[in-house]
């Protein structure tokens, strides 16, 4: 996929918020094996963006070489820019990147009790980050700061929760904090990585609503990842859909759910409409599995599976590019006006 | 006669004509005492639950973490006893039946779990696990029956010499089903099956387990928290809330026309891509419909 073109000095894109987030041409492997390969997005000021995927597309991955987290042995290449930051990221050292993390940009995990110091008071632990990034003075103003989030994001008696251990909290109220301890410093950018599917449906819907007030009252960038494409419709303007490492698809999310172009992004939206069945009663199928890292096809890693896959698919399908921020890889894409009815 | 209907009063007796019959079922747990001076205040897992399920019928229980479901699943299975009340499996009394005489339990209701990684053997080869039912039961049982049994889940017949980790999270979740039907069940009980599944693989499960239940008219209870996964799958559907069924009727109707503001506020708190296409926000999620 080739990326948007960066230098298009139009004079609509002027009128667009500054670029925060900037990922040109990632690759992330690991021995001689690619995991992720050629990804490249912009994320805006205030822009909410999702990623979807199924377990093994890249995702996390994509995520993790963006904050600098990526684990032993794997291997990042291509470039990672944050405004306000000098130089790239993938270039950046561990002291650099620490102090990046937790200021500039903030992340929520899918589980909360590993993000937090289980021997440390939350209130401690959000005045912790505010006093290491210097935002706060003091330890006084800190803790009245750090009380001040945890009213932001919900808690009852954020008084007293301040005063308490993770453990006392449900896995809900945990990632409550958690998400309090990610907006403490105003971070440009917030990276969400699956943060409410271990959580009950109901207090998912209040977690997701907190994090989208949060990143809109700091006019924040977002990026969310999940496998759940409902959710991503509700919290994010624009979607990138991954798979076998590559960025297949992306565009505005109304366009993207109703009108896909690429076969998997069609696949996956029938796949997951539990509504509309044949007249046996059964749901729409993507034949066989997701395999595992390093087994995609060669060519378009959707091929295996793809109901329309020629010859030509042996090769590698350029980036289409439909808009900016928007396009797919694909040879035979779905025409434009083979839209996909919700109802 | 089960009746489409809410309610099923814990006070009239227990239907022996039903696959399955429930009334008035409680259990009580002890938590490990915090105080020396007085016992911790026992938890109320189930508050008295009533319900029927036909022979043939398709029956959800939603809800979320914590509000009974899986106790109550683990009653039905006879892994665990109610503190009272009684649970009728094809016309027989199994709340006060000793574990030596629940072998026909085991023969006409079977299980297949959320998680089909922690459910299966890793040192077992397919081929056992698929026929371990029969093996735990004493039955008697051919090499044939296994390929049947992988056959009927869309496995190849080889892959009985094969180990669970070989296999992806979609596969092994027809490893478990496949061992679910060794016995010939009458009913088979899932308790989340797909909710560990990838999108495009969920489809596939919830077919295959259509199809499996409709050729052989198998009585199927379906566990789930997500309401949308049990609107597909079910007929109807028990609602629970802290260890009590707060709404019972037909999938459908319970999911057009709520009336139990538990209810409202579970149907309208699952994001959908209708939703999200129709205008709504994260913002609507944490409202409760109109009804």
């Amino acid at each position: 996929m080739t990326a948007p073109e960066v230098s298009a000095p139009v004079s609509t894109e002027t009128t667009l918020p500054a670029d925060v987030l900037t990922v040109r041409g990632l690759d992330v492997a690991v021995h001689d094996q690619r995991l992720i390969e050629d990804v490249s997005f912009t994320i805006r000021a205030g822009e909410r963006v999702g990623m979807i995927g199924e377990s093994g597309s890249g995702k996390s991955l994509t995520a993790l070489s963006i904050m600098g987290l990526l684990p032993e042995g794997l291997e990042a290449s291509g470039s990672v820019r944050l405004a306000g930051v000098d130089g790239d990221l993938l270039a950046a050292d561990e002291r650099a990147m620490s102090r990046v993390r937790g200021n500039d940009i903030a992340m929520v995990f899918q589980e909360p009790m590993t993000a937090l110091n289980p021997t440390m008071k939350i209130g401690r632990q959000v005045a912790e980050s505010l006093l290491i990034h210097r935002t706060r003075p003091d330890g006084k103003s800190a803790h009245a700061a750090a009380v001040e989030l945890l009213v932001q994001v919900g808690l009852p008696d954020p008084a007293a929760a301040a005063q308490a251990y993770p453990h006392q909290f449900s896995g809900g109220q945990r990632q409550r904090v958690v998400l309090a301890l990610a907006l403490a410093n105003d971070p440009a950018l917030l990276v969400c990585d699956e943060p409410t599917t271990a959580l009950d449906v109901t207090v998912q819907a209040m977690v997701l609503d907190l994090i989208v007030r949060g990143v809109e009252r700091r006019h924040a960038a977002m990026l969310f990842i999940t496998h759940d494409l409902a959710v991503i419709a509700m919290a994010c303007e624009r979607v990138m859909v991954m798979y076998g490492g590559r960025v297949v698809e992306s565009g505005p999310v109304r366009e993207v759910f109703t009108k896909p172009r690429h076969r998997y992004t069609q696949g996956l939206i029938g796949a997951s409409d539990l509504a509309v069945v044949d007249e046996r009663g059964r749901l729409a199928t993507i034949p066989g599995s997701v395999p595992a890292a390093g087994r995609f096809p060669a060519g378009c890693v959707f091929r295996n599976r793809c109901l329309h896959a020629t010859e030509v698919c042996a090769e590698r399908p350029p980036w289409t590019s439909t808009s900016q921020d928007a396009g797919f890889a694909c040879f035979h894409p779905t025409s434009e006006d083979e839209g996909i009815d919700h109802g | 006669m089960v009746d489409a209907g809410a309610t099923v009063s814990s006070s009239t007796p227990a239907d022996p004509d039903a696959a399955i019959s429930v009334r008035g079922v409680t259990r009580k747990y002890r938590r490990p005492r915090t105080s020396l001076l007085q016992p911790s205040p026992p938890v109320h897992a189930l508050r008295g639950v009533s319900f029927d399920v036909a022979h043939g019928e398709h029956f959800g229980i939603v809800g979320e973490s914590g509000c009974g479901k899986s106790t109550l699943l683990r009653i039905l299975s006879g892994l665990d006893r109610a503190t009272s009340g009684t649970v009728m499996v094809d016309g027989t009394d199994i709340s006060d039946l000793p574990e030596r005489k629940l072998r026909f339990l085991r023969e006409r209701l079977q299980l297949v779990f959320q998680d089909p990684m922690g459910s299966l053997d890793p040192r077992m080869r397919l081929g056992d696990i698929v026929i371990e039912p029969l093996v735990a039961q004493g039955r008697p049982h051919r090499r044939e029956d296994v390929a049947a049994l992988l056959e009927a889940v869309g496995l190849r017949a080889d892959a009985a010499d094969r180990y669970p980790h070989q296999f992806s999270g979609g596969q092994r979740q027809r490893i478990s089903i496949a061992r679910a039907l060794a016995p010939a069940p009458r009913i088979i009980v899932a308790d989340e099956p797909v909710s560990a599944l990838d999108v495009s693989v969920r489809a596939q499960v919830l077919n295959l387990l259509a199809d499996i239940v409709d050729e052989r008219s198998l009585t199927l209870v379906f566990v789930s928290h997500d309401l949308s996964v049990v609107r597909h799958v079910c007929d109807r559907v028990a609602v629970m809330n802290d260890g009590e069924i707060v709404e019972m009727g037909l999938t459908d109707e319970v999911y057009e026309n709520p009336r139990h503001p538990y209810t409202r506020r579970l149907i309208s708190a699952v994001p959908t891509l209708r939703k999200a296409l129709a205008g709504a926000t994260t913002a609507d999620l944490t409202q409760e419909s109109p009804s």
